[in-house]
């Protein structure tokens, strides 16, 4: 089997197709047992393992409700910010989650432009992680926005007041950011989706989940007068989606950098938020697909090809954040500013140092063990790493608002930030948010691309030697 | 057998043959056919004589639209409407601007993308004249179908199923109407 296997890989080689270096699918499945294996995913029963945890995520979901609803009925004074940390918790965890979906956009868009097949294991699942990831983002938003009922003030609508929104504030920007970046990674995320549904609506013997499928798959048959519109389609909302995940964190970081605080008001924010966003979502991507790997037995399509190529992004996008932390210290010495100066001093010995060296520790010294290829390829080392990485990045930006905001520029008002239980209620609210919301993805969605997994087995293209040439001439000469 | 007849489809498993019955089927002159696959295969546009997508054309539009938002919506209620002064900072500029240009155009295009995509391929339509056959299922999972349909000028039963069988199709048959 494996002499037979190894040489449809070689023919395969041959082909106009790039070359699949290592296996991308293991055990030499056909495309019926692509089908069935997703599929056996979703037609299984739904078992006490998940429905416990589903519970526990539903719990801690609920606790986040409650904790925003009490902040809602009460006012964000039950939260622990107040003068000069304006902003503590809420944005932390704004940026962060926010940059959780960028790994998501990162795997589908710009791994597709660069055409590494890799990707198709994992990308349906990191989409759905930034979409749920940016409804987290999006809900600390709004809790902070101290009114919250009036969250549409934030958008440009003919009202009687005759007022329209500043379009000069970066807190602007974000709002169309993180919409758009919502909107483009749900559109995204459903063509993607729209094949697997029709296929799953043909495969499924429930037909109240025929039903279901049948809807959202909205009668796609596969034909390929579709698959040639369908692929361009895709091809252009990948190709937008790779500069959107760039100016998202681009504009996050700008509601820092337009501001005059000192460790705020830098020029390396941008790319640095954006190597930072990448890492920690990677790190989270991570994380979830190796207990789903496990828990939903998927082992034959994330490869330890995949997670060692994910490790490898994580090395790489871990160097990039650590050499943004030594740059903004040095440029900070460099700019023979005495504010800026001292913030960096403050920030790595000051009070919130232990906030400070938790980053590098996660962030920078611990991705380094990723040089070895043996320990690229050790499951529970990198289960942990990629733990530490989600710590290590909640804490940059942590680091990044509090230590900025804490000192400002009139002694007599400087303070120390602590979050109350309502923040951290919260905080956790948005975990039990994203982890339901996944649960529910993998039990119900094809957690896999099952068209683009069968497209890339060997075999399942032509061989092209024959016809491609002549086949074109004819159509050109009609 | 008095019904009319919805078309004939014929089912393949090795794609190499797949392309070179599309080919037959091109050259023999049919307009109204179609392949059906599980995953996109390459070589079939070709194989098949479909043109070039027209979805790039509605994607630029959607481009176009979006930036002309961002810059009039920025512009009229700014520097027009109501002109707000924020620290002497000017009603309009285009360097300010930028980020939410940036956006609205990703966003125009991505909702053209879409919508584009979605009218060119006649969906949402939740009924296909196939849609019970069973080899028509199957298409969905690991059989590559060809169909002919019965309102193509040169469609007559035997010869549509004499010419699928004759490009290597296996269980050749006459799709009828299920729902009348």
């Amino acid at each position: 089997m494996t002499v037979d296997h190894e040489q449809q890989i070689r023919t395969n080689g041959h082909s106009y197709e790039e070359p699949v270096r290592e296996i991308l699918v293991m055990g030499h499945p056909t495309l019926h047992d692509v089908t069935s294996r997703i599929a056996s995913i979703v037609e299984s029963k739904l078992s006490i393992k998940y429905l416990l945890t589903l519970s526990v995520t539903l719990s801690m979901l609920g606790l986040g409700v409650a904790a925003l609803g009490y902040t809602i009925m009460t006012g964000i004074g039950v939260w622990g910010l107040n003068n000069p940390v304006g902003w503590g918790w809420d944005i932390t965890n704004f940026v962060f989650w926010i940059g959780i979906g960028h790994a998501g956009t990162l795997i589908s868009a710009i791994l597709y432009l660069f055409r590494q097949r890799w990707r198709t294991a994992i990308n349906r699942s990191a989409e759905a992680m930034t979409l749920f990831a940016v409804a987290c983002a999006m809900s600390m938003v709004l809790g902070h926005t101290g009114r919250q009922w009036l969250f549409y003030w934030l958008l440009p609508f003919p009202n009687q007041m005759q007022m329209w929104v500043n379009f000069r504030s970066p807190l602007m920007w974000d709002v169309f950011a993180v919409n758009t970046y919502g909107t483009v990674s749900l559109l995204f995320w459903f063509v993607g989706l729209v094949p697997d549904l029709a296929t799953l609506r043909n495969y499924v013997r429930n037909s109240f989940a025929r039903k279901i499928y049948s809807f959202f798959s909205l009668g796609w048959t596969g034909s390929h007068r579709h698959w040639h519109h369908y692929e361009i389609a895709y091809m252009i909302l990948a190709g937008i989606s790779t500069p959107l995940v760039l100016s998202v964190h681009s504009v996050v970081s700008m509601d820092f950098t337009v501001g005059i605080l000192p460790g705020w008001h830098t020029t390396i924010f941008p790319p640095y938020f954006v190597a930072g966003a990448i890492f920690s979502g990677f790190a989270m991507v991570m994380t979830l697909l190796i207990i789903a790997r496990e828990v939903l037995d998927l082992k034959q399509f994330i490869t330890l090809k995949h997670l060692d190529n994910m490790n490898r992004i994580m090395l790489a996008t871990g160097m990039m954040v650590g050499y943004a932390y030594a740059m903004e210290f040095f440029i900070a010495w460099y700019s023979a500013n005495p504010w800026e100066m001292w913030i960096f001093q403050n920030r790595a010995f000051g009070d919130y140092a232990w906030a400070y060296w938790t980053m590098i520790s996660c962030n920078v010294i611990a991705p380094q063990i990723f040089w070895f290829r043996k320990f690229r390829r050790n499951i529970p080392l990198m289960f942990v790493i990629s733990i530490f990485i989600n710590i290590g990045m909640w804490f940059e930006r942590f680091t990044i608002i509090a230590t900025s905001l804490h000192h400002d520029f009139l002694p007599s008002s400087w303070g120390y930030y602590t979050p109350t239980w309502v923040e951290v209620s919260i905080f956790i609210g948005t975990f039990g948010l994203f982890l339901s919301a996944f649960l529910l993805f993998a039990k119900f969605v094809p957690v896999i691309a099952i068209a683009e997994v069968k497209a890339i087995l060997p075999g399942s293209q032509p061989s092209h030697k024959h016809e491609h040439g002549h086949a074109h001439a004819e159509v050109t000469g009609h | 057998m008095s019904k009319t007849s919805v078309g004939a489809i014929g089912e393949f498993t090795d794609v190499n043959i797949l392309i070179k019955a599309a080919e037959t089927i091109r050259d023999a002159g049919y307009r109204r056919w179609d392949v059906i696959t599980p995953y996109p295969v390459h070589g079939l546009d070709s194989a098949m004589g479909i043109k070039r997508s027209i979805i790039s054309y509605i994607a630029f539009a959607g481009m176009l639209g979006g930036l002309t938002t961002a810059l009039g919506l920025q512009w009229w209620t700014g520097a027009w409407d109501y002109k707000l002064n924020i620290g002497g900072k000017g009603f309009f500029n285009w360097q300010f601007s930028m980020p939410i240009d940036f956006e609205l155009t990703v966003l125009g295009t991505a909702i053209f993308t879409t919508l584009g995509l979605f009218a060119l391929c006649r969906l949402p339509t939740w009924y296909n004249r196939y849609q019970d056959d069973e080899s028509f299922k199957k298409s969905t999972d690991d059989t590559f179908v060809i169909t002919i349909d019965a309102n193509d000028d040169r469609y007559s039963q035997d010869s549509a199923q004499d010419l699928l069988r004759r490009i290597g199709a296996a269980n050749v048959h006459i799709v009828f109407p299920t729902i009348e």
